[in-house]
């Protein structure tokens, strides 16, 4: 299966010859195979071994072993040791292996697609695997791009193309990429194969935005830039087809580049336990010391003088050298307080724990056809303890659909879903949504439910008319008619494509445009606008306009925009009806709509003119282009009619308001960061409820300088204080700045507050010096809001919690954008069902759904939590009240390291006895249903603040332990010493003995896990009582005859079972100790359940007196939120597009043919367009300079 | 409009692929029923009472039969000084040395009488002690004893094996007792019965003599331990079942103790003529023939006479165990009860 090269020594420079595979084959690039597994069938046993013993836990429980071998020190046999670890050593080895099945067989998966690869002038079908750097392939619409390749020509005129970069940075929106002149032109395989051009380009690097490299073809050069790239993972939208030629190949390739190694988790108990091991190891290592004095010290008084009877063994010719040697021989004895079987039953109950999640019904999603998916198995408890959800926005809470959803027009409000009698009707009681059949050229998948709007498009409202011509007219959508009345609109941002789309099915349907030309169906009239002018949209104008000539001649500029900018700039005369517009404005936003505002403007012919030819000036200045042309726009846009306005919802994933809305009320903080605009996140997060009218402030931090962030932070924590220091909590302000507790003061504050701050601050606020002071301040918010943050920023955000905040970090994302925070933080959550699978790969459980999440957290989380919690307390308890034992019985046997039990009780004890009622304590254990624990968030808390399981539980657990093993040795010691059994034979002899004790404690531990058993199912039952009667039977079956016959010198315990456990003693014994070491455990237990009952202890105690008690939880209002009006004009395409458009480059040839295009001086829109991107792009800054330059050489 | 309903209802009819959405089972949903336990108040005071009373009795009961064991105990080991002397030096090994020790029996002891001795500070529970034997020896079989834990009292010198071999066997309590009964200045040895006193499995299972025509030629080839005085096939000239290896006190002895001070079963009193109703009161003595020496190692040795109950002979530590755990189970009972009514929290969660 090696069939993936190794790696190389790291490149200087990337030299590609296309076509050319011998001439490639020289430098030995990586294929474009993709190889994530870590062993094949010859390697796996080696290798895994290596692993495994890389492990402390392994390599100590093998050092152990050898202890074991040397005769002089060993007094255990070295099976004890040996069948555990074999056991732990074979299970690790199974689940690696199946792990490492599944990779293989999604690498091969991934290296099995098909691609069309251009080899000896014939396009051939060739597996991903197979295609090398060089080879020219041909991608089609909607295909994945294989390979980061160089575009080189496509169906699209000039080069152009357009890729969907989800897979890569999370953005959805479409992207054009160019071919480089001289290669658009080679649009065949004929043309294609004599290309031999010679790529010299940057070596491998994981830079999405960046790519510097020249092509040398036929003795001139050309530089390549990122413009011209087309990087695995993206996907080929709106172009028929495209040749590319591949630079880097499979691992290689920018997206593995950036998907790098993935880290090893460990959960903070994970970590908790391995400091408690090393402790328990000192702790071991204390007692050796202990009992190696005794043994120096008995030797010395006692031992010598015993000589006679017990010489000293040869070689020993000291007390000292014997204590040294008594030394080892108790580290051997007493490992088991750290017992190997441990760690496995740690991953045997986690791995119980992730099946059932994958289990779970309620986390599958029907629609999708999709069950959750806990991806890593050893993480679950930690679900149950996150403090901190980092969400990605679009696909994560958002479906990025967009929905036309409401309109106002002429103060008259359209979209409510009416119920038959005209009342407001509920969600889930819709009627039937309007029927567009009129209209043969309606879209079947929009769907309307006010058929008031519908009635007054078929009466003529000229008003309602107006409105949908202008969201007919004003877009820079472009449409696409493969066959007559099947339109496709390719919009760069889904809420213009939303609106074009209500336009189209209420009977104005965009049909085509040239660059000169908009053609628009009017209830099924063809109707040709001139197009005069695009006023594009951007960042700062927060509008577009476009101005068309009617076919009567008139001139008219129509515009939409946000409302903060466009209620204006209208005309005096519609004061009222702006004011209702603006009542319906804010009603929309209450809801958490997406809002547009129409108006239009008729121009004079003369004036129109003038203003035209000083627009056509001013765009071919050379200097203060932009400014003069803003001037102009600004001048045009003004004093114009208002139409309406509308409202576009940016639908939320199922269930988002009141799955955040919970895990806020479970103390659990919630950060959005998103790649989206500001104003596009703040308004989800008021639609998703994060962010709500109540909160006391919102702060926005936009700062473009240092100071400027360092100044916003500052006032917002000033703000804060001051909030709270009004209200009375009377602290000074001033002491409490300087003092380094600021962190705990602001997290105290009073009020709600929130922060949104977006990509530019963000790269200040994470500067080392400034991250503190950032953290404080969004940590003392209830909510954050990141924007505009790239992929990198985000992990940088969850890494800066990670750093600061001793809590447990959840990042939850759909996008290959978010797969760097996916695996920084310490839960990744993946949302699957979509086409993007990269954050699924690199995530830790993947669902379908947000809402889930809550259900993954609050459910599974927390009773993962809890399970693993008790697990660890009654495993450390078992262990030290089986372990101390010897230590006791040390000073009664000289410190010989003589074992109080039978060797094999030693062996089983862990594996058999009592392995199996923990499992299944560890595995089944609820301590109240699913249902109270959505209904009590606060039950989540416990895990949140570590309540269950840390140092202070840890020493209660060992104490627990040891009390039991000193009552566990000195009752049966009081009662042996001297006593007989009731025939008159010695009773204290040492093998009744070790029966005695070893059968008390497998009663003691057994009747105390079925104390800490809160939930016994079936499978409890069975194996707690299953483990008693084992240990009965193996008791009875090695003391048995015929073992003895068999093996006289390993099985000398024979007879001993059925001769002591005859005795009434023995047995009252056994249940004296029961008693003394399980009722105080009682006793503190009820105390504490009675006088300071945890949350779940009254749930659990409300469940059983069935109290029919209204529960106090949320209530989900699904009233809409009057109050702050937001801007939201929420586009998501670059500015420029209107540019392209009027410049005609982007349209076919035949369409262009039609139009009476003439050349305008529209020079460089492509170096418009990448400058303005540098200016307004967050990161990207990058002016890779004009990439359709071509230089002589 | 019908058509492309039905095109978009048709994948779901069509429904060929097995579905990935989990099964509806009790176990996988986690919705397996079950009993759920709570500490309520009704059932620990009910089993705190109850824990109390039952150990209260059950105290009671114990202390009562074990005040009914009668049992004497004498240390003979100063009172046999000169032995103790005499077998300080190893060199006197095969010096016999007899002493006597008397007692007086102020009451009668009824029933069966058993006497032991007694060990000090002697530590059969260590663990260099502990495995030095080789069980498959002591079964007969013919082993490499080599090959066992027996080191140093494997074998001598000249490659002879030690039989029994290993520190257990060769340090074998060897002093003989014999207790006397002085009546009217005639003395009357009581009757002691050396056979039975051990487990059926250690006699029938544990330990068998090696199998040949007769005990001395199986132990042919082999020598007693270096500490003792005689061969292990002349433990008991007497009776043929009770020599060798499976020799009473042999296995008694090689059943060894859990702690350093211990008692051993030696012989029972065998309830004929006088001693049909256990021992009279009157005056008695022990006649020792003291082997075993002590001194060296500060050990002391006991010959002690008792009877037995049902629970054992005279043991007063579990009776009055039981006693003082049940007073506080019962206690912590009331405790509880009080705390309960004086100080819980009302559960007034949901009232808030």
């Amino acid at each position: 299966m090696e069939r993936c090269a190794a790696r190389r020594a790291p490149e200087e420079e990337r030299r590609v010859r296309a076509n050319a595979r011998e001439y490639n084959e020289k430098f030995q690039y990586a294929s474009n195979c993709i190889k994530t597994s870590k062993y094949n069938i010859v390697t796996f046993l080696p290798v895994n071994l290596f692993e495994q013993f890389q492990e402390v836990a392994n390599t100590y429980f093998l050092f152990l072993l050898i202890l074991q071998l040397i005769p002089q020190i060993s007094s255990l046999s070295w099976f004890t040791t040996i069948v555990p670890l074999v056991l732990v050593l074979t299970i690790t080895a199974v689940k690696d292996a199946t792990d490492d099945y599944f990779r293989h067989k999604s690498d091969n998966q991934v290296n099995n697609r098909q691609s069309q690869v251009l080899i000896g002038g014939v396009l051939r079908q060739e597996q991903w695997m197979n295609v090398r750097v060089g080879d020219i392939i041909k991608l089609e619409n909607n295909q994945f791009v294989a390979a980061d390749l160089l575009l080189l020509s496509s169906s699209e005129p000039h080069g152009l193309c357009y890729i969907e970069t989800a897979e890569l940075d999370g953005e959805t929106n479409m992207k054009v990429r160019q071919a480089i002149p001289v290669t658009s032109e080679l649009s065949d395989t004929s043309k294609l194969a004599r290309f031999d051009g010679e790529v010299i380009c940057e070596p491998p690097n994981n830079k999405l935005d960046k790519f510097g490299g020249t092509l040398y073809w036929k003795e001139n050069k050309y530089p390549l830039s990122n413009q011209n790239m087309l990087l695995r993972g993206c996907v080929l939208r709106n172009t028929e087809w495209c040749f590319g030629l591949v630079i880097f190949a499979g691992p290689d390739t920018k997206l593995m580049q950036n998907s790098g190694r993935t880290k090893f988790k460990r959960t903070s108990i994970d970590r908790l336990m391995n400091t408690l091991v090393l402790w328990i190891f000192g702790f071991l290592v204390c007692m050796g010391v202990i009992l190696a004095i005794g043994n120096a010290i008995w030797e010395h008084e006692v031992g010598v003088c015993f000589q006679i009877y017990l010489p000293w063994d040869e070689g020993v010719h000291s007390a000292f050298f014997s204590g040294f040697l008594s030394f080892w021989s108790y580290i051997i004895i007493l490992n088991t307080v750290v017992p190997i079987s441990l760690y496995v039953s740690v991953e045997v109950i986690r791995l119980g724990h992730s099946y059932f999640i994958n289990w779970d019904k309620k986390m599958y999603c029907a629609k999708r056809r999709t069950p959750a998916e806990a991806r890593t198995t050893t993480l679950n408890e930690e679900l149950g303890q996150v403090e901190y959800i980092f969400s990605d926005k679009t696909g994560t809470l958002t479906q990025n659909i967009m929905v036309f959803s409401k309109c106002s027009v002429n103060g008259h409000s359209y979209g409510d879903v009416q119920d038959v009698l005209g009342h407001k009707a509920e969600l889930g009681e819709r009627p039937e949504p309007v029927d567009f059949s009129f209209n043969p050229l309606a879209d079947p998948r929009f769907q309307f439910w006010d058929p008031s709007l519908l009635e007054a498009v078929k009466l003529g409202d000229p008003h309602v008319h107006e409105f949908f011509r202008l969201l007919s007219l004003c877009h820079t959508v472009m449409s696409e008619e493969k066959s007559e009345g099947e339109l496709y609109y390719k919009a760069q941002s889904p809420d213009e494509g939303a609106l074009v789309t209500a336009a189209r099915n209420f009977g104005f349907v965009f049909r085509s445009r040239t660059p000169k030309t908009i053609t628009v169906h009017e209830l099924g009239r063809a109707i040709t606008y001139q197009l005069l002018a695009i006023l594009d949209f951007n960042n700062i104008r927060k509008r577009m306009s476009v101005i068309v000539r009617s076919p009567e001649g008139k001139i008219r500029l129509y515009c939409k925009g946000a409302d903060t900018i466009l209620l204006e700039r209208l005309h005096p005369v519609n004061q009222d009806l702006t004011n209702v517009t603006t009542d319906h404005l804010n009603e929309y936003a209450g809801e958490g709509l997406r809002t547009l505002v129409l108006a239009y403007k008729d121009l004079e012919e003369g004036y129109y003119e003038d203003w035209s030819e000083r627009l056509h000036r001013a765009s071919s200045a050379a200097e203060a282009r932009e400014d003069r042309l803003a001037r102009l726009y600004d001048e045009v846009e003004h004093d114009m009619m208002l139409l309406g306005a509308t409202a576009i919802e940016d639908k939320l994933q199922q269930g988002v308001p009141e799955t955040i809305a919970i895990l806020t009320l479970a103390n659990i903080k919630i950060w959005v960061l998103t790649g989206d605009k500001q104003e596009t996140a703040v308004n989800i997060g008021y639609s998703c409820k994060m962010l709500t009218d109540d909160m006391t402030e919102v702060f926005v931090v936009t700062g473009h300088t240092v100071l400027e962030v360092r100044e916003e932070l500052r006032k917002a924590r000033e703000k804060m204080m001051d909030a709270s220091r009004s209200m009375g909590n009377g602290f000074s302000y001033q002491e409490k700045l300087s003092s380094s507790k600021l962190t705990s003061v602001l997290e105290a504050i009073a009020g709600e507050y929130a922060l949104v701050i977006n990509g530019h601050s963000l790269a200040h606020a994470l500067e080392a010096d400034m991250e503190v002071e950032f953290l404080e301040t969004a940590c003392a918010c209830k909510a954050v809001i990141c924007c505009r943050v790239t992929p990198l920023q985000k992990a940088q955000v969850v890494e800066l919690v990670k750093k600061y905040k001793k809590a447990v970090t959840l990042a939850i994302g759909d996008g290959a954008n978010d797969v760097s925070m996916i695996k920084t933080a310490h839960i990744g959550v993946g949302i699957s069902g979509q086409e993007g699978i990269q954050a699924v790969l690199a995530s830790d459980y993947s669902f379908s759904q947000f809402k889930f999440l809550q259900r993954l957290l609050l459910v599974h989380g927390r009773w993962s939590y809890l399970r693993m919690c008790k697990f660890l307390c009654y495993f450390f308890y078992k262990n030290f009240a089986f372990t101390m034992v010897h230590f006791w019985f040390g000073f009664f046997c000289g410190f010989s390291a003589q074992t109080v039990y039978d060797q094999y009780f030693i062996t089983l004890y862990n594996i058999v006895y009592t392995s199996l009622p923990v499992l299944a304590m560890g595995v089944f254990d609820q301590d109240v249903p699913e249902q109270r624990s959505m209904e009590y968030p606060k039950l989540y808390e416990p895990g949140q603040l570590n309540l269950l399981f840390n140092k202070r539980e840890f020493f209660i657990c060992i104490a627990q332990g040891i009390y039991t093993s000193v009552l566990m040795f000195f009752i049966p010691y009081g009662v042996f010493a001297d006593a007989t059994r009731d025939d008159g034979a010695q009773l204290a002899d040492y093998q009744s003995f070790a029966v005695t004790v070893a059968t008390s404690l497998v009663i003691v531990v057994s009747v105390q896990i079925g104390l800490d058993t809160g939930f016994w199912t079936a499978i409890n039952h069975f194996f707690i009582w299953g483990s008693l009667a084992a240990y009965f039977a193996i008791l009875f079956a090695m003391h048995s005859d015929s073992l003895f016959q068999m093996f006289p010198n390993q099985f000398r315990f024979v007879g001993n079972a059925q001769n002591t456990l005859a005795q009434p003693t023995v047995w009252l014994t056994i249940a004296l100790t029961t008693v003394v070491c399980i009722m105080p455990v009682v006793a503190f237990r009820f105390l504490k359940l009675d006088l300071k009952p945890e949350l779940s202890d009254t749930v659990r105690y409300t469940q059983l007196v069935r109290k029919k008690q209204k529960t106090q939880h949320r209530c989900m209002r699904r009233v809409g939120r009057v109050g702050s009006r937001r801007s939201g004009y929420a586009f998501s395409h670059q500015e420029g597009f209107g540019e392209l458009i009027m410049s005609g480059k982007n349209m076919r040839l035949s369409s262009l043919a039609l139009s009476t295009f003439t050349a305008r001086p529209s020079a460089g829109w492509i170096e418009t367009l990448r400058k303005k991107k540098g200016s307004d792009g967050s990161t990207a800054g990058s002016p890779s300079g004009a990439a359709d330059k071509t230089l002589k050489v | 409009k019908k058509m492309e309903n039905k095109t978009s209802f048709l994948p779901q009819e069509g429904e060929v692929r097995p579905s990935r959405c989990p099964d509806n089972s009790a176990f996988k949903q986690q919705k397996l029923p079950a009993w759920k336990p709570q500490l309520t108040i009704a059932t620990v005071l009910s089993s705190f009472f109850f824990t109390g009373t039952f150990c209260l009795s059950v105290g009671v009961c114990l202390i009562l039969s074990a005040n009914s064991v009668r049992e004497i105990q004498i240390d003979y080991s100063d009172k046999c000084s000169d032995c103790s002397k005499l077998r300080e030096n190893s060199s006197n090994w095969n010096k016999e040395c007899h002493c006597s020790v008397n007692f007086t029996l102020k009451e009668d002891i009824l029933g069966d009488v058993f006497m032991y001795y007694g060990l000090q500070n002697f530590y059969q529970n260590h663990r260099r002690y502990m495995i030095s034997r080789s069980d498959a020896q002591l079964l007969g079989r013919n082993v490499n004893i080599q090959k066992s834990y027996c080191t140093p009292f494997t074998t001598y010198r000249n490659g002879t094996p030690m039989a029994p071999c290993g520190a257990i066997a060769n340090s074998m309590f060897n002093d003989s007792i014999d207790l006397f009964y002085n009546l009217n200045s005639s003395v009357i040895q009581v009757p002691l019965l050396k056979t039975g006193n051990s487990w059926w499995t250690d006699k029938n299972v544990k330990f068998r003599n090696p199998k040949s025509y007769n005990l001395s030629s199986a132990f042919a080839g082999t020598a007693r331990p270096p500490y003792w005085q005689k061969p292990v096939y002349l433990l008991d000239e007497e009776d043929e079942r009770n020599n060798g290896y499976v020799n009473d006190d042999f296995i008694i002895w090689m059943r060894v103790s859990a702690f350093a001070t211990f008692r051993n079963l030696y012989r029972r009193v065998r309830r004929i003529r006088q001693f049909a109703d256990g021992l009279p009161a009157g005056n008695y003595s022990f006649h020792i023939s003291y082997n075993f020496p002590v001194t060296k190692f500060k050990g002391r040795k006991h010959v002690i006479l008792s009877t037995v109950v049902w629970s054992g002979g005279s043991n007063p530590f579990l009776g009055i165990a039981y006693v003082v755990s049940g007073t506080a189970a019962t206690l912590t009972g009331f405790v509880i009860t009080a705390v309960h009514l004086k100080l819980r929290k009302k559960k007034t969660y949901f009232q808030k």
